[in-house]
C-alpha cells in the first residue's frame, strides 16, 4: 500500500526534496505537491523512478476546509508497493489542475469522472466532456454542498425513519412528487441545446488520411440498446466505409449513483451495494471494501474467515470467467450454444453461493473482520466434489468445443491486438493486462489476504488479441481451481469473525487504498473516513471502467464487425463501468 | 393448454374425427396461441439481466413457456422486461422503444429499481419506477428475483393474455390508436414533456 515505506521515502526525498512533503494527517499517508510541480513530478516518477502505471485518480472535497484534493495512485508493474500522491486546491470556481493524461494516458476517463462529479477541471485533458451526466446537467453531484432532489439529510439513518420508524416516501417532500429538482426561474420550454452535440464534436476530431479517394466519414452508434454490448452500453463510431477511424463510448446510462449514496450510508450499509457494483463478481467486490475498511479499522479477519473468503473469491472469478467465455463466444456469431455451456457450470458455483450466503447473486457475504457466517454443513464436500472431480474436465471439455474453432481463430487471432506498451499506459489490468504478456497480478505483486499461502502462476499470453484474452481466462479458470482446491485442503476450524457482529463500526479518521485482483482487474476501494459512521469520500476505482480507456486506440484501423468482439473480450459489467 | 380445453363442452363431436377437430371460441384459441409465443425484447438493463440471462439458459429453461426467442429489436417483439434500475439518461430510450414496439404490447418491471426506484431510489440519476412513464402490466419483486420469480411473472403475463378478448381489447377497436407517450428531456434534470406547465407554474410560485 502507499505507506511510504523508508526506502521509497528516501528516495523520492532525496530526487524531490523542495517539491514534496509527506502527508503528515493522522491516519493519512502519501505525499502533498504542488500543482505547478505535478507534470514535473509525474513525469519523473514515470521515468525515472519506474512507476509506470497509474491506478486511479479521483478527487475529494474537503468543503469545510475549503479545499479540493485530488489522489492519485501510481505502482509499478514489476510489483510492489506504490506511490500515493495528492495536489491540494482551494475550492474556488473553476477548480484547476494540469492534467495528467499526456504522462499517463489511463487517466483520460477517470479525469472526465472527477470532472463530471465533482468539478475539478484538468487543464489540458484532450476531450473533458461529462461522461456520467449528460452535458447541460446542473451542478457536480459529488460536492459536498451539492443536494439530490430526495435529500433528507446528510448521513444515514434518517432521523425521521429510525429509531420511530415512520415511513416517509421520499417522494412527499418533492414539490413534484418525483425525483427532478431545477434551477431557479427554468423554463422547459426554452429549452433548446441538444445534449448529444459535444460527443459528436469530439467524435470529428481525428487523424485524417490524405492517401487515396476523398470519401465521407459516417458516424455509427452502437447501443446503448444493443444485444453486444453487454447492458446500456453505448459506443459511437466515426467510420470510413467500414474502418473505423475514430471510436468514442459513451456510458452513465447505468449510473446509480452508487458513491454518493455510498458516503450518505453507514460503512456497513454499503456492503450489499458492492455486491451490486459488477453484479457478476459481488464476493469478491465485498472482498475489496472489506479490506480497505479493515485497513482503516486496523483488523484482521481469523484464519478460517480468510480462507473462506479466497474460496469464494476464486469462484466468483470462475463464475465470471464461465460467464465471459459464453457471452464472448455469443458476439463472435457462436450464438447461445456456448452460453449454455458455461451457464449449466456456473449455476453450480451459484448454488454453493446460495448455500453460503443465502442469495445466488447479491451474496453481501463479508464483514468488516469476517465473514457473516460459516459455511453450512456439507458445503465444503460439496466444493470438494465440484472442483476435485467435475469443474477440471468440465473446462478441458469447453475449452477442447471451442478454442480451435476455426471462426473463432479467424476472427479472434490478430483482431484487436493491445501492445505491451500500451496496455501499461491505459492503466489496463487484469486479464487485459496480462494477455498482452505483462505477468502482473495483484495477487502477486502485493498479497493481500493469504494469498501468499496459495501456489499459482500467473497466466500470460502474448499476442494481446482477442483469442489471447479468451485463453488467458480459461488459464485462469484453470489457476482458481487449483487455488480453491488448496484451500479446501488447508482450511482451519476455528471462529470466523473477530469482532462481534454488530450494526455499526467505529471507524478512526484516516484515509486507505484497498485493492484486490478482481475477476476484470484490479478493483480498489479508496476511503476517507472523518471518524464518524459515515464514509467521508467513498470511491471505487472500477477495473472495467479503466480498462475502457484502451478501447478506442484497441478498435482505430479495424472493422466495425470487430467492435462487439474487442468490447466482449474487454469484459465489462456496466454496472461497475457506470457505477 | 390440453385439447379437452379447447373443446367446449355442449358440442357432439363423432367419436371418428374427435383427434382432428377441437370447437372452441375464437378467443381462447387466438389468446392460446398469443400467451403461448411471447417474444420478449432482448434488453438488459442491470443486475437482473443476468437472471433474464439464466432464466433462459440450461437450468430454466424459457423455452418450456414459448418465450426463448428474444428479440433485439422492437418491432419485432411483444413483451419489454424491464431488468434493472432505470436512469434519467435511459429512460428517453427506453420510451423510446416502448413506443416502437406493436400492439399488443406488455411490460413486465423485473426487480426492485424497476418497480419503484429500489436501493439506488434516492440516487439522483435514478427514475423511481419505471411506471412513471410507461404502463406496466406484471411487477416482479426481488433484488434480482431469482429466475423462478420471473419465470412466475411470466406466467402472469401469460395469464392476462389468455384473459382478454377479441371484443374488448383496445388495439382492435375503432378510432383513434393510443398516442404515443411522449419522450422525456434531457435538461439541467430530466424533463416530463407532460410535466412541463407544473414545472413552468411551480417555479413561479
Amino acid at each position: 500500500m502507499a505507506a511510504p515505506l523508508s526506502s521509497q521515502t528516501q528516495e523520492l526525498t532525496s530526487r524531490f526534496s523542495n517539491l514534496i512533503n509527506a502527508d503528515t494527517r493522522p491516519g493519512y499517508s502519501g505525499w502533498l505537491l504542488d500543482k505547478t510541480h505535478l507534470l514535473e513530478f509525474a513525469t519523473a516518477l514515470r521515468d525515472e523512478f519506474g512507476y509506470d502505471y497509474l491506478s486511479s485518480v479521483t478527487g475529494v472535497d474537503y468543503l469545510p476546509e475549503g479545499k479540493m484534493e485530488i489522489v492519485y495512485q501510481a505502482y509499478r508493474t514489476t510489483g510492489g508497493p506504490g506511490v500515493m500522491f495528492k495536489v491540494q486546491v482551494p475550492r474556488t470556481d473553476p477548480v484547476e489542475v494540469p492534467s495528467l493524461v499526456p504522462i499517463y494516458p489511463g487517466a483520460e476517463l477517470q479525469e472526465r469522472e472527477a470532472w463530471d462529479l465533482l468539478g475539478i477541471k484538468f487543464t489540458g485533458h484532450p476531450d473533458l466532456r461529462r461522461i456520467f451526466m449528460w452535458e447541460g446537467f446542473a451542478g457536480f453531484p459529488l460536492r459536498k454542498d451539492w443536494h439530490e432532489p430526495y435529500y433528507e439529510e446528510d448521513v444515514k439513518p434518517f432521523k425521521n425513519r429510525w429509531p420511530t420508524g415512520k415511513i416517509v416516501m421520499s417522494e412527499s417532500n418533492n414539490s413534484y412528487n418525483d425525483n427532478i429538482a431545477y434551477p431557479k426561474g427554468f423554463n422547459p420550454e426554452s429549452q433548446s441545446f441538444n445534449p448529444e452535440k459535444a460527443l459528436y464534436d469530439a467524435l470529428r476530431i481525428y487523424q485524417k488520411n490524405e492517401v487515396g479517394l476523398d470519401t465521407d466519414h459516417i458516424i455509427v452508434n452502437l447501443g446503448p440498446q444493443h444485444p453486444s454490448t453487454h447492458g446500456v452500453f453505448r459506443v459511437a463510431v466515426m467510420l470510413d466505409g467500414e474502418t473505423i477511424v475514430n471510436l468514442k463510448p459513451v456510458m452513465g446510462y447505468l449510473h446509480r449513483n452508487h458513491e454518493k449514496i455510498g458516503e450518505r450510508n453507514t460503512y456497513i450499509m454499503n456492503m450489499p451495494y458492492t455486491d451490486r457494483l459488477d453484479y457478476l463478481t459481488s464476493m469478491s467486490n465485498n472482498f475489496g471494501y472489506a479490506l480497505a475498511v479493515e485497513k482503516l479499522m486496523g483488523i484482521k479477519p481469523p484464519e478460517r474467515a480468510d480462507y473462506i473468503r479466497v474460496m469464494m473469491a476464486e469462484m466468483t472469478r470462475i463464475s465470471n470467467h464461465l460467464f465471459l467465455i459464453g457471452s464472448l463466444l455469443n458476439d463472435l456469431g457462436a450464438y447461445f450454444t456456448p452460453m449454455l455451456y458455461a451457464l449449466e457450470e456456473r449455476e453450480l458455483i451459484l448454488d454453493i453461493f446460495e448455500a453460503v450466503a443465502g442469495s445466488r447473486m447479491m451474496c453481501n457475504f463479508f464483514r468488516f473482520g469476517g465473514i457473516a457466517r460459516d459455511l453450512p454443513d456439507g458445503t465444503l464436500k460439496k466444493i470438494k466434489e465440484i472442483f476435485f472431480e467435475r469443474f477440471p474436465r468440465k473446462i478441458d471439455e469447453i475449452d477442447r468445443f471451442l478454442s480451435e474453432n476455426e471462426i473463432i481463430r479467424s476472427r479472434g487471432v490478430g483482431q484487436g491486438i493491445l501492445t505491451p506498451e500500451n496496455a501499461v499506459r491505459y492503466s489496463a489490468t487484469g486479464p487485459l493486462l496480462r494477455a498482452s504478456g505483462i505477468p502482473y497480478d495483484v495477487r502477486r505483486a502485493e498479497p493481500y489476504s493469504i494469498y501468499d499461502r496459495f501456489e499459482f502462476d500467473v497466466c500470460t499470453r502474448k499476442n494481446g488479441d482477442i483469442y489471447d484474452r479468451l485463453m488467458v481466462r480459461f488459464d485462469e479458470i484453470r489457476q482458481s481451481i487449483r487455488i480453491i482446491q488448496q484451500a479446501a485442503k488447508q482450511i482451519p476450524e476455528g471462529p470466523i469473525m473477530t469482532v462481534k457482529p454488530m450494526y455499526q463500526v467505529r471507524v478512526p479518521p484516516g484515509e486507505a487504498y484497498g485493492r484486490v485482483e478482481g475477476p476484470k482487474g484490479e478493483l480498489g476501494f479508496y476511503i476517507v473516513s472523518d471518524g464518524k459512521p459515515n464514509p467521508w469520500r467513498y470511491h471505487v476505482r472500477a477495473p472495467s471502467f479503466i480498462n475502457l480507456t484502451a478501447f478506442g486506440p484497441m478498435c482505430i484501423g479495424q472493422k466495425i464487425a470487430d467492435v462487439v468482439g474487442v468490447l466482449g473480450s474487454i469484459d465489462i459489467v456496466l454496472g461497475e463501468v457506470d457505477r | 393448454m390440453e385439447s379437452s380445453e379447447l373443446n367446449a363442452p355442449g358440442y357432439e363431436i363423432p367419436p371418428e374425427i374427435k383427434g382432428q377437430i377441437a370447437i372452441t371460441s375464437l378467443d381462447r384459441i387466438y389468446n392460446w396461441g398469443r400467451s403461448a409465443s411471447v417474444w420478449p425484447m432482448m434488453f438488459g438493463l442491470a443486475c437482473c439481466a443476468i437472471e433474464m440471462i439464466c432464466a433462459a439458459a440450461s437450468r430454466y429453461d424459457l423455452a418450456r413457456f414459448g418465450m426463448e426467442i428474444m428479440r433485439p429489436s422492437p418491432r419485432q417483439s411483444d413483451l419489454m422486461i424491464v431488468s434493472g434500475t432505470v436512469t434519467k439518461k435511459m429512460i428517453p430510450t427506453i420510451v423510446r422503444l416502448y413506443n416502437q414496439m406493436p400492439e399488443p404490447k406488455y411490460v413486465l418491471a423485473m426487480g426492485a429499481c424497476a418497480s419503484g426506484g429500489g436501493p439506488f431510489k434516492e440516487g439522483y440519476n435514478v427514475v423511481s419506477g419505471v411506471d412513471r412513464y410507461i404502463p406496466v402490466d406484471v411487477y416482479v419483486p426481488g433484488c434480482p428475483p431469482t429466475p423462478q420469480a420471473l419465470l412466475n411473472g411470466l406466467m402472469k403475463v401469460q395469464e392476462k393474455i389468455r384473459g382478454e378478448s377479441i371484443k374488448h381489447s383496445r388495439w382492435y377497436q375503432k378510432g383513434p390508436d393510443m398516442a404515443e407517450i411522449p419522450i422525456p428531456m434531457l435538461g439541467p434534470d430530466l424533463i416530463d414533456p407532460r410535466k412541463v406547465d407544473l414545472i413552468k407554474n411551480s417555479e413561479k410560485a
